[in-house]
């Protein structure tokens, strides 16, 4: 017990006498357990407003999808209406609604031609799928109720006039359904674009009356149907469907998606949210490693002594492990707590399923499995980047730690004779490098992670940009969540890189100081130090961003969701590349000339005395 | 490499460092007028803190007096910008340090071309010169060896190649046998007075009367200011020359 109290009174001491080293530490883990928490808070948050919208609206269990197939063997064939009818007298079958007609139209409205999915209806109320009005009222003829997220995108609101096939059409209502995934997601059904219909954005969905779908499926497309189903067990709608789909193979025969496959539909903004964070967490979490490390370094550097006063009052090796592991492993709690209440603040706006479903997702649970995990991160995190320092203390010898004897720098003779091929500055940067070759790793690691995750976001973006109707006619709402987020995060990578770059380039200068003095006393110019620290940190800085590519391009690889990726352009990691050495060169620039102004005589004569 | 011109190679006047403010004010050098001929061993002797070391660092352009001049080959040194103060300690100035201040990763080769490098030389070029000082001061044997597996009289000698590595108008020597036993002292006075029989001009600062014994002109030192100034001539060095002072160390 009185061991145990030691260790904590020790721990607590040094924390309290380095209050900026375990400020830094913790927000380094604070990054990566906020995100972490972000990530696991919304798996699964948007069930709960399908399901509203889903009551809301007398939503149906499966949706039945009829088209026109020009496919056949015989050339085209036609909707099979039949099978829809079939369909509406299946077992399990309780109710249905439709089949309506549907095609594909251009919408003017606002000066904006846009694509749109336009679905006939009654004007009485349907027995399944009632879209829920959030404004205005249900179609009358000469008007048209619009989708909530594509009213919103459009900037549509009751009252409104849009154009389709020639003649206006007022905007009577705003609705919500949940029967068809809202936009930009309606192309899920499928979607053709005929003679006159823009390509250039994704179809929204809009309903109008029947005669006015038909009268546009005469002049762009021949209609296609939906039948709304309801199920005397809704639970097995998915079951349904796939066993409805895999007996009818005829190429006309009906399609049929279960409310599940439209609810993970709905969800899917969200699923990339989580996809995303929970990969940034990981990386963030990597940083975070890197960043403690380079602080635990430096704070080795600085508690030799210590650890030598520690020893030679009788402290066992064991117990001095023990205090640097709970100085931080205390810290790691900290973060671990801060990073969970963080997150769970933070994801109710990342939750928000967008204007396609009524309901808030609330404030997502943070469940006892991820409250765990975030905690097990944080602490892993801690040990691991704690956990050579600490063995290397544990077994100093006593009188070497009494000393504070500096541990030698690392002799690499290939690297010392390349280097006095080169000029100063990199001749220099390249030794000090060499000196402290782990510290380089760190580095390398540091930008390459930085570097990963921009490369990501930029594939990320291309594949967006590549998909289809991702011309600039309208805002794609998922895309502008998944935009913003990504940048929120690369903006979290790039500082976290940031600050490590600057916390080695610091334990880089303080190593260094001997050398740097050294070498000005045999003629070096502070410009040329000053070049020559900074080298230190940028020769490993440009291996990182280049290996950010490889990595960048693999990690979206991994994580994908069977999308298909697109290559950025190659000025952007052109870009990538030199901006990350440019920013690394910047941000070092000013420790390093610190270090190389430091007066040599005063470090050359302090070491003497 | 000797002033052409026989003038001083090195001068002050009025040379003045003060570090610190008010009354924590400390005056390290005290109006110092010197001049160094060239090929003149000049030995600096003083008790420590004197600021004997604070004035070679001046010498040396390592540190910026407070006021005063300083002259080297002609230029002043305390108005130069870092830049060509850089160049002078690159060219003109050789530095041997009492703690040697070789690198410990490079070999005793690799330390005494570095200063060669940073000039811009070639590598080969820079190559040959260290082999060649390493030759000249007895350890063409320990060019691959590291510091760690050199003795204290090999370290320095090492960092005297070095000092010599650009041909420079003056070596500074601040305490260069202060961390030597009596047999690596004998060995770094022997490479002096090797130095010195060669024509290059050396100031050397010391408390140790022995070695202040084996230069041309002794100068004593007394916070911040020179308090005596002594001509040692052939005899007064001694019968075998420079060495002579020495007898106490052979013994």
């Amino acid at each position: 017990m009185g061991r145990v109290l030691l260790v904590g009174r020790l721990a607590a001491r040094d924390l309290r006498r380095r209050p900026a080293t375990a400020v830094l530490m913790l927000l380094a883990i604070v990054a990566a357990t906020t995100t972490l928490t972000l990530g696991l808070a919304l798996h699964g948050t948007t069930s709960h407003p399908y399901d509203t919208t889903r009551a809301a609206t007398a939503g149906p269990d499966v949706v039945a999808q009829a088209t026109l197939t020009r496919s056949g063997a015989q050339g085209p064939l036609p909707v099979d209406l039949a099978g829809l009818d079939a369909l509406t007298h299946a077992a399990g079958v309780t109710a249905s609604s439709g089949p309506y007609p549907y095609t594909f139209a251009a919408m003017t409205a606002g000066g904006r031609t846009v694509s749109v999915m336009v679905e006939g209806r009654d004007q009485a109320p349907a027995a399944v799928d009632r879209p829920d009005l959030t404004a205005g009222h249900w179609i009358r003829p000469g008007e048209v109720v619009v989708e909530r997220t594509f009213a919103d995108t459009l900037g549509l609101t009751v009252g409104d006039t849009v154009t389709l096939g020639g003649k206006s059409y007022r905007v009577a209502g705003i609705a919500v359904t949940a029967a068809i995934p809202p936009y930009p997601s309606v192309c899920w059904l499928g979607c053709y674009f005929g003679p006159g219909v823009p390509s250039g954005n994704l179809p929204g969905l809009i309903w109008a009356t029947r005669s006015t779908a038909r009268s546009l499926a005469i002049r762009t497309e021949p209609l296609s149907y939906l039948l709304n189903l309801r199920l005397a067990n809704p639970a097995a709608a998915t079951a349904f469907a796939d066993t409805y789909n895999t007996t009818h193979r005829a190429p006309n025969a009906p399609s049929l998606m279960s409310w599940q496959a439209i609810s993970d539909q709905d969800g899917l903004l969200v699923a990339n949210e989580q996809r995303i964070l929970s990969t940034a967490s990981w990386l963030l979490g990597l940083l975070a490693v890197a960043s403690v490390a380079v602080l635990v370094g430096g704070r080795m550097t600085e508690q030799t002594r210590r650890v030598g006063l520690l020893k030679a009052v009788g402290s066992t090796p064991k117990l001095v492990a023990a205090v640097l592991l709970a100085e931080h492993l205390a810290v790691a709690l900290v973060a671990a707590a801060i990073g969970l209440f963080a997150g769970w603040l933070i994801a109710p706006l990342l939750a928000s399923p967008g204007a396609g479903l009524v309901g808030a997702a609330g404030t997502p649970p943070v469940g006892l499995s991820a409250v765990g995990l975030v905690i097990a991160v944080a602490l892993g995190v801690a040990v691991v980047a704690t956990f050579v320092p600490a063995i290397r203390a544990a077994r100093m010898s006593t009188v070497a730690a009494l000393a504070d004897v500096v541990p030698p720098p690392k002799r690499r003779g290939w690297l010392i004779a390349l280097s006095a091929r080169l000029p100063a500055p990199l001749l220099l940067g390249l030794r000090l490098m060499a000196r402290r070759p782990r510290r380089a790793v760190l580095s390398v690691v540091s930008i390459a992670i930085a570097a990963t995750g921009i490369v990501a976001v930029q594939v990320v973006h291309a594949s967006i940009d590549q998909g289809i109707g991702n011309s600039s006619v309208l805002d794609n709402p998922q895309n502008n969540r998944l935009g913003q987020v990504m940048l929120v995060l690369s903006v979290a990578l790039v500082l976290l890189a940031a600050v490590n770059a600057i916390l080695i380039m610091w334990a880089t200068v303080l190593d260094a100081r001997h050398a740097a003095a050294l070498a000005r006393a045999l003629g070096a110019t502070p410009q040329q130090v000053t070049a020559g620290l900074s080298a230190a940190q940028v020769l490993p800085a440009t291996l990182g961003a280049l290996l950010g590519i490889p990595c960048g391009w693999g990690l979206v690889e991994a994580v994908r969701n069977g999308n298909n990726l697109a290559a950025p352009p190659a000025w952007w990691l052109i870009a990538t590349v030199l901006g990350t050495v440019a920013a690394v060169a910047v941000i070092t620039a000013l420790p390093a000339w610190l270090g190389a102004s430091h007066p040599a005589a005063e470090v050359l004569g302090s070491e003497l005395a | 490499m000797t002033d052409a011109g026989g003038s001083p190679v090195l001068r002050t006047r009025g040379l003045r460092k003060d570090f610190g403010k008010g009354e924590g004010l400390v005056r390290a050098v005290d109006e110092v007028d010197l001049d160094v001929a060239p090929a003149e061993t000049v030995a600096v002797m003083g008790p420590s803190g004197c600021g004997k070391s604070t004035l070679l660092h001046i010498l040396g352009g390592l540190e910026r007096p407070s006021a005063g001049e300083v002259m080297l080959a002609g230029s002043r040194l305390d108005q130069m910008g870092e830049r060509a103060l850089a160049r002078l300690r690159r060219t003109a100035v050789g530095f041997v340090f009492q703690a040697f201040h070789l690198i410990d990763e490079l070999t005793a080769r690799e330390n005494v071309e570095l200063p060669a490098l940073l000039a811009g030389r070639s590598p080969r070029a820079a190559r040959r010169r260290a082999t060649e000082l390493l030759d000249r001061v007895g350890l063409a044997d320990r060019a691959k060896f590291l510091p760690a597996a050199l003795s204290g009289g090999q370290r320095q000698r090492v960092a005297i190649a070095r000092a010599l590595s650009n041909d420079p108008l003056v070596v500074l020597a601040d305490e260069p046998t202060g961390n030597l036993d009596s047999a690596a002292t004998l060995d770094v006075l022997r490479l002096f007075d090797s130095l010195r029989s060669t024509g290059q001009t050396l100031v050397i600062v010391t408390h140790d009367p022995r070695i202040a014994a084996t230069s041309d002109r002794l100068i004593s030192m007394r916070d911040g200011a020179f308090t005596g100034e002594t001509r040692l001539t052939g005899s007064a060095r001694g019968a075998r020359g420079g060495l002579g002072a020495l007898a106490g160390l052979e013994g």
